[in-house]
C-alpha cells in the first residue's frame, strides 16, 4: 500500500477550504496550519501565467524527518503516511529542519505537529478533510500500489511533477500541471 | 520572472517567512561541545604520548574546563527543546540514522568520563584534598591505574563529539549551506583549536605554551583551509549550493563572516602566534580570546545562515 495524493493545479482555484478543513478537522491552533495554499506567478502582464498549488507534507517515501529523528517520534505508518507520536517527541525540532518543503511547525504545546493524511479518516475508509472538502473536487487521494484507484489512472493519463525531486526525498504528493 | 507568495494565511512562529527555530541554545552548545572535545582530545593524547609532566596544563588543569562546558551545553540544548518533559526518550532508543541520538549517547558518556578524569587529578591541583569516603579513593586509585586506557576511550569519544557537532548540521540536506560533509571536520578542527587556545591560555611552562602555540597555529591554517574546500565545494554544486554560498559572497552575512570569523578569529590570532615564533612577545589572552570568540562566531554565523538556505521550488 502506498497513499498518495494528486492536485490538479489547473482545477485549484486558491480557495483556502482545504486549509479551514484541515485546521477544523485536527484542532490546529490559531496561527497555524497544516496544508497551505502557494501561488507562483510567472512572467510580467499580459504575458503571465499563474500556478496554484495547495502544499502539506509530501509524504516522502524517503523522510529526512524520520531519518533524522533521535527518539523514533517520526515514523512510518501504514501505507508510508509520516506520523509524529505526540509522546515520544522531544521537541528538538531537527525534523523541521530536514524537511524541505516547511512541512513541519511546533505546535504551542512543545511536540512537532504536521499533516497526517487525516490518518483517523483514512483508516475509516474515509479521504482527508481537505480532500472531501475542495469545492473543485482538485484533490485525489489514493492507493498507488491498486492499478483500479482514481488516483493511479490520474497520473497515468496527465502530466505531473513533484516539489523539489532534486532534494532526494521521494515526495508523494503529484502536482498535475 | 518568477515568484512566489502564500496566498492563504501562513505566518507559522519561528517558520514563516524563514526558518529560524534554533535559536542561540544550539551554536552555543555546538561551541561549547567543540571546545570540551579540543580539550579532553589533548589531555588524552598528552596522556597516551607518555608527556603528562611536559604538558600539566593539557593534562591536569585545562581539562576542569570540559565537564563544566558539557553540563552548560547540555543544559543549552535543554533549554531548546520544545518538549522538554520527554527528553529521556531520547535514551529509551538508539536511532542509527539520527545524528542527534549519536550526539546524545556519546554525550551521556564523555560527561561522566570527563568528571572521572578531573576528579583523578584533583589531588595534585588542589593541595589537601581528600575525598569523604574510602571507597573514592579505591575507585580514585583504579583510574590512576587505568588512566592510559580512559585516555583511549576518551580521545575517541572526544574526536566524534568535535565531528558529530558539525555532522549535526550536515545531516540535514534541506538547509544547502549546512549540508556539506566538510562541516564534520571543520568543525573538529575548529573545536580542536578552541581547546588547544584555552590549554594556551591555562597553561604557566613555556615549552607547553611553545607547543600549544604551534599546534594552535596549524590547527588555524587547516580551518582556513577546509573554509576555503567548502566554498569552493558550494561553487561547483547546485544551484542551491551556489546561492548558499552568495550569503558569504556578498550576501547578508558577508562582513559578520570576513572581519569576525576569518579575519579576527582566525587571521589575525595566526599572524600573533607567528610573531610569537620570531620571539615578539604579545601577551596570550589577546590570539587566545580572539580565537574563542571566532569560534563562537563562526557556529552562530552558520547556524543562522543556514536556516535561511532552502530547495526553491
Amino acid at each position: 500500500m502506498r497513499y498518495a495524493m494528486a492536485i490538479d493545479t489547473r482545477k485549484c482555484v486558491g480557495c483556502s477550504d482545504c486549509v479551514v478543513a484541515c485546521q477544523l478537522e485536527n484542532d490546529v491552533p490559531i496561527g497555524y496550519c497544516r496544508d497551505w495554499i502557494t501561488e507562483t506567478v510567472d512572467g510580467s502582464y499580459p504575458n503571465v501565467e499563474i500556478e496554484l498549488r495547495s502544499e502539506r507534507c509530501n509524504h516522502c517515501d524517503n523522510s529526512p524527518c524520520v531519518r533524522c529523528c533521535p527518539t523514533g517520534a517520526s515514523h512510518f505508518e501504514e501505507g508510508g503516511i509520516v506520523v509524529v507520536t505526540k509522546n515520544e517527541c522531544i521537541g528538538c525540532a531537527a525534523c523541521i529542519q530536514s524537511c524541505p518543503y516547511d512541512a513541519r511547525y511546533s505546535h504551542p504545546d512543545g511536540y512537532v505537529d504536521k499533516c497526517t493524511f487525516c490518518l483517523h479518516r483514512v483508516k475509516e475508509g474515509l479521504k482527508p478533510a481537505c480532500v472531501s472538502v475542495c469545492p473543485t473536487k482538485c484533490l485525489y487521494f489514493g492507493d498507488l500500489d491498486d492499478s483500479n484507484s482514481e488516483i493511479t489512472n490520474i497520473l497515468k493519463n496527465r502530466k505531473f511533477k513533484t516539489l523539489a525531486p532534486e532534494a532526494g526525498t521521494k515526495p508523494q504528493i503529484y502536482y498535475l500541471t | 520572472m518568477k515568484e512566489e507568495l502564500f496566498a492563504s494565511g501562513r505566518q507559522i512562529p519561528d517558520i514563516d517567512p524563514y526558518l529560524n527555530v534554533w535559536h542561540w541554545q544550539i551554536p552555543l552548545y555546538l561551541f561549547l561541545g567543540g571546545l570540551a572535545a579540543g580539550i579532553l582530545f589533548f589531555a588524552a593524547l598528552f596522556t597516551i604520548l607518555g608527556k603528562e609532566n611536559e604538558m600539566p596544563a593539557a593534562v591536569k588543569k585545562a581539562p576542569v574546563i570540559a565537564p563544566i562546558a558539557l553540563v552548560l551545553g547540555l543544559f543549552a540544548l535543554f533549554l531548546d527543546l520544545k518538549h522538554k518533559l520527554f527528553f529521556w526518550q531520547l535514551y529509551t532508543t538508539f536511532r542509527i540514522t539520527s545524528p542527534m541520538s549519536w550526539g546524545a549517547w556519546v554525550l551521556m558518556a564523555i560527561t561522566p568520563l570527563s568528571i572521572i578524569w578531573v576528579a583523578s587529578y584533583l589531588k595534585e591541583i588542589i593541595p589537601g584534598w581528600k575525598w569523604k569516603f574510602s571507597i573514592l579513593d579505591d575507585f580514585e586509585a583504579f583510574v590512576i591505574k587505568n588512566r592510559i586506557g580512559l585516555a583511549w576511550i576518551i580521545i575517541v569519544l572526544s574526536v566524534i563529539l568535535g565531528i558529530y557537532t558539525g555532522i549535526l548540521l550536515s545531516a540535514f540536506n534541506a538547509r544547502p549551506l549546512w549540508n556539506t560533509s566538510i562541516l564534520g571536520p571543520l568543525f573538529l578542527v575548529s573545536g580542536l583549536s578552541t581547546g588547544a587556545a584555552t590549554i594556551l591560555m591555562m597553561s604557566k611552562s613555556a615549552t607547553e605554551r611553545r607547543t600549544m602555540s604551534r599546534i594552535d597555529l596549524l590547527l588555524i591554517v587547516i580551518e582556513v583551509f577546509f573554509i576555503v574546500h567548502m566554498i569552493m565545494g558550494f561553487q561547483a554544486a547546485s544551484q542551491v549550493q551556489i546561492d548558499a554560498a552568495q550569503l558569504f559572497l556578498g550576501g547578508q552575512f558577508t562582513v559578520t563572516f570576513w572581519v569576525f570569523v576569518i579575519f579576527l578569529g582566525l587571521v589575525i590570532p595566526a599572524a600573533m602566534e607567528v610573531l610569537e615564533l620570531f620571539d615578539f612577545h604579545i601577551p596570550v589572552v589577546i590570539p587566545v580570546i580572539l580565537v574563542l570568540l571566532g569560534g563562537l562566531m563562526f557556529r552562530f554565523i552558520m547556524v543562522e545562515a543556514g536556516q535561511i538556505t532552502r530547495y526553491l521550488y
